[in-house]
């Protein structure tokens, strides 16, 4: 067991691409923590997908014994933190594990909407902060300038502020002793009943699920009997230990101010929630640690096999991402269209993305996914309010009273000449305009109130290209406001195509209608009789277009006896029918079908 | 035992046309002495080896190609013979494709006096800038007088090939083909529709050709069968068109799923149930190479495939004779949402396309079948 002055606990926090993980990476090898030939980029994104983003998906921790100038050896844990938006919770449970925190700035960008948002969250749970001013390698880097930014906007003294580049290593211990000498160390809370903060839990499939806490109060050892506080569950200790940079070191126990692991034989990690207290059955705590609450999914959208034969696949695939992923929910649901797939919830889209591309990745699913929805409450006539994340439930407009959608707030932060572009994008996604900041002389800190289904889906990828990828941006979620809703529904050749249905502002219906009208006119091929494309709101065609006819598909050469040739043309053809989506009559390619799920600008 | 279909492969031009990929090469003289010495070897061993407690005859001749004209009137003559002393029947058609270009002045008499009765030319087209297009050597005169002088020499049955969709072919040069046709006289029209094929020119240069879209070759094709009928060529076959009792009886064969010996390389053959066919490769079929087996025939879906392309179509007393079964429910109700629009006739005699329906014959056939 650590001395308690000698443990630091921190996590970093920083923009996307200021150089969070490398900085982790270069703190690893100063601290022998990894073998050099061990050594892999980004060592704690070990998931391709964060490599290849840029981005942390999954909370880690690390503990690093760092021999400081003083003379001592410190036990450093550092606890790196999802960087995106949708993950805001796990990142207020990972702060809230520690108290301090390294706040990096990339010297030549400043500061972003992602540095402001962590950085305020880290102050919400009173954690001592360490600036440091990264990429000062860049031949663009003015660490003065981004220095005094911080100063002012956040109000933190910088002038002392650790200089370095994460890429060559420069200056980077100075970062340790920072730590060393301005987090400051856990108290004591030995003699407390148990509680420790779950910030993190992941599935494996030899040992169940191994669940990161960080020991609040009091003491826990291998045999002891752990409650969950939020769900109740118990379960027998198995090993408790350090989380080393590439194996885990089992411990006699874990105490007060101490980070560590805990196995129990936990069968799914939704028994092991993020934000939960852990506590001793034979002697619990009176109260929880503050802050747990079950997060619930904020988009939702059906998930399809392109091929129906690989439900089931699809079915174990969802299963097993679920051990390891509390958030992701889903249920079965069928489309006249798609046939049987699944109804997934997501904490937002970024997530959305991640779970369809480890489905494709991970579990070779090829995936039909329909257009993500937020949750809307529908006021009744009869007084009544249903929750609908699925068009396809939405009721008869006759008995509507009226209906709500979430709305966000949200921060965008940018150079000021893009105000203009980003306030038209803004406007164009229903946003109401609030207030506008200057962070510095070349930033702006610019506030709206946005619907979150104006969000969900290609904001940040528009946001991106109209400002050159100079903007940031944050969003929190706030109430539901009342809102004129409808939901359109797309015919083809006079069948409604249930997976192709939305619901949308009505301001917006006009124009995205004759959208998907024209996209489903570029994409479906021509076949042997004219297809209407109607797009329709309750009943109204408000948009249609025609695929004419096709003229000739025909084998007109006499291929004097070689008929076999023939059947394989024949055959040829049936196979491509075969990839068809079907609806009533018609047959849609897949391409045709994620053209419009893919509407972009 | 019904008749077979007897058809041999003549691998020889003098050049390739751009649309082409049917097997034929170049060839010496001393090449089409020993290809027909081996040809009438196939034909005579062939004979010998259907005729097992019976004879096998054959009704039909076919000579194709390539260009079978390229061999000469002397050569064709023995391939006929050896023929005739084996296979073919007293009343059998007998059909050589001939090219236009540089024919010889008695060469139909002589291909009449050994019993050739049909001929068939590749006109293509009757416009002199298409016809250069397509790599034609001879001129719209020169297939007049070739048609005028197998007629003198007492061939009535000849049959020219059209072809659709060429490069910058309008309705009116279409017209300009079809009346040359007509005031011939000919009985017999095969009009293709021309399919860029891989491994041709026209395929690798297709960037620098203007062909008809989808949509003008379809009008084109409706503009064709009209004109011919009303020419008294009655539509028989997709790309077929024929006076009364001018119908290609050996082409018929393929279609109505009728046996056929192929012989030569590159050419297929269906007896016994069998489908089997002889390798592109020359070399090869002089060396004896034995014919690649290609898996069992006659199956009622390649059968109404086959029958689908003719317009009488697909009868129900034919079906009956030769399945013992009604053609399917299954497909009937199918054929009756295509007859919905237009596509077919679907009625208590069998299941026919109509124009628009040959047309997209792919597209109906991989539905209903």
């Amino acid at each position: 067991m650590e001395k308690k002055e000698n443990i630091r606990n921190f996590s970093i926090i920083a923009h996307i691409d200021h150089g969070k993980s490398t900085l982790a990476d270069r703190l690893l090898e100063l601290t022998d923590s990894v073998m050099k030939r061990d050594m892999e980029e980004q060592l704690l994104d070990n998931m391709d997908l964060e490599r290849e983003r840029g981005i942390t998906i999954k909370a880690h921790a690390v503990k690093l014994d760092y021999k400081a100038l003083d003379g001592n050896t410190y036990a450093l844990n550092l606890i790196d933190t999802p960087g995106h938006v949708d993950f805001n919770y796990e990142v207020s449970r990972s702060l809230a594990a520690c108290e301090g925190a390294i706040l990096i700035v990339d010297a030549s960008q400043g500061i972003e909407a992602q540095t402001l948002a962590n950085t305020y969250l880290a102050l919400d749970h009173d954690l001592e902060i360490v600036p440091v001013i990264n990429k000062i390698d860049l031949p663009a880097a003015d660490p003065e300038r981004v220095a005094a930014e911080v100063e002012d906007v956040i109000g933190l003294p910088c002038m002392e502020a650790p200089r370095v580049s994460a890429k060559t290593g420069e200056n980077v211990g100075q970062v340790l002793e920072e730590i060393v000498k301005l987090v400051p160390p856990p108290e004591n809370h030995d003699d407390k009943p148990l509680r420790a903060l779950i910030f993190d839990s992941i599935y494996d499939s030899y040992r169940g699920v191994i669940v990161y806490v960080r020991v609040m109060d009091g003491s826990i050892q291998p045999g002891d009997t752990m409650r969950m506080m939020a769900t109740g569950a118990e379960f027998t200790v198995v090993e408790t230990g350090y989380m080393r940079a590439t194996s885990l070191e089992p411990t006699k126990g874990l105490s007060s101010g101490e980070v560590g692991y805990i196995t129990a034989s936990i069968k799914t990690v939704s028994d092991a929630r993020v934000g939960d207290t852990v506590t001793l059955a034979t002697a619990p705590a009176a109260e929880p640690l503050p802050g747990y609450r079950k997060v619930n999914p904020m988009v939702f959208c059906g998930v399809y096999p392109a091929d129906g034969a690989d439900y089931e696949n699809l079915r174990d695939a969802l299963e097993k991402l679920r051990l390891n992923d509390a958030a992701l929910s889903f249920e079965p649901e069928t489309s006249g269209a798609l046939g049987f797939g699944f109804r997934c919830g997501f904490l937002g889209l970024l997530h959305l993305e991640i779970i369809q591309e480890r489905l494709e990745r991970e579990y070779d699913l090829d995936l039909v996914t329909t257009i993500p929805s937020v949750v809307y409450k529908i006021h009744l006539t009869d007084k009544s309010v249903i929750e609908i994340d699925n068009p396809c439930n939405y009721p008869d407009p006759a008995v509507i009273d009226y209906a709500e959608e979430p709305m966000v707030e949200a921060h965008i932060y940018a150079p000021p000449e893009y105000v203009g572009q980003i306030m038209d994008l803004c406007q164009d996604r229903r946003g109401i305009y609030k207030e506008m900041t200057y962070l510095a002389s070349d930033r702006v800190d610019i506030k709206y109130i946005l619907p979150l289904n104006e969000i969900i889906y290609d904001f940040f990828d528009v946001l991106k290209s109209r400002t050159r990828g100079y903007a940031s941006f944050d969003y929190e979620i706030k109430d539901y406001e009342r809102s004129q809703l409808v939901k359109l529904d797309v015919l083809l050749n006079g069948d409604t195509i249930d997976a192709l249905s939305f619901i949308i502002h009505s301001d917006k219906a006009y124009a995205r209608a004759r959208k998907i009208a024209e996209k489903l006119k570029e994409n479906i091929p021509r076949q042997m009789f004219e297809i209407p494309i109607q797009i329709a709101v309750g009943g109204k065609v408000i948009a249609r277009e025609t695929v004419k006819a096709m003229r000739k598909d025909v084998l007109a050469k006499c291929y004097g006896g070689d008929i076999t040739r023939k059947k394989k043309l024949l055959e040829k053809q049936k196979e491509g029918k075969k990839r068809m989506r079907h609806f009533g009559t018609v047959e849609v390619p897949q391409e045709a079908f994620m053209a419009v799920l893919k509407l972009d600008e | 035992m019904n008749p077979i279909g007897l058809y041999l492969h003549v691998p020889f031009c003098r050049s390739k046309c751009p649309y082409c990929d049917f097997y034929s090469k170049r060839s010496t003289e001393a090449e089409m002495d020993a290809y027909c010495e081996t040809l009438c070897w196939n034909i005579e061993e062939s004979y010998i080896a259907l005729r097992t407690d019976s004879e096998r005859k054959a009704d039909t001749l076919y000579i194709g190609g390539g260009t079978p004209s390229v061999l000469g009137e002397e050569r064709l003559k023995s391939l006929i013979m050896a023929a005739k002393r084996s296979f073919l029947t007293e009343d059998a058609e007998i059909t050589v494709e001939c090219n236009p270009h540089k024919l010889p002045s008695d060469f139909f008499r002589v291909l009449r006096a050994v019993g050739v009765n049909r001929i068939s030319l590749g006109l293509q087209s009757a416009v002199e800038s298409e016809r250069r297009v397509l790599g034609r050597l001879s001129s719209r005169t020169e297939v007049e007088s070739v048609v005028r002088a197998a007629q003198s020499a007492g061939i009535q049955n000849i049959s020219l090939d059209v072809m659709l969709g060429i490069p910058n072919q309008t309705a009116q040069s279409l017209a300009e083909t079809l009346g040359f046709c007509l005031s011939l006289g000919v009985p017999h029209i095969s009009a293709y529709i021309l399919k860029l094929e891989e491994n041709t020119v026209f395929y690798k240069r297709r960037a620098q050709y203007a062909f008809p879209d989808d949509d003008r070759t379809a009008d084109l094709y409706l503009q064709m069968c009209g004109t011919l009928e009303s020419g008294g060529l009655r539509q028989y076959e997709i790309s077929n068109f024929a006076k009364t009792g001018f119908q290609s009886r050996h082409n018929l064969k393929y279609w109505h799923c009728e046996e056929y010996l192929g012989l030569g390389p590159a050419a297929h053959s269906y007896i016994n149930d069998k489908r089997f066919y002889f390798p592109r490769d020359f070399e090869g079929f002089l060396k004896g190479e034995p014919p690649i087996p290609d898996g069992t025939g006659g199956d009622f879906t390649e059968y109404a495939m086959l029958a689908l392309r003719l317009r009488e179509g697909l009868r129900e007393t034919a079906v009956q004779a030769r399945f013992g079964h009604e053609i399917p429910q299954k497909m009937r109700q199918k054929a009756a949402a295509f007859a919905a629009y237009g596509l077919l006739e679907n009625d208590r005699a069998g299941i026919r396309l109509t124009r628009q329906g040959f047309l997209l014959s792919n597209s109906v056939l991989a539905e209903i079948l």
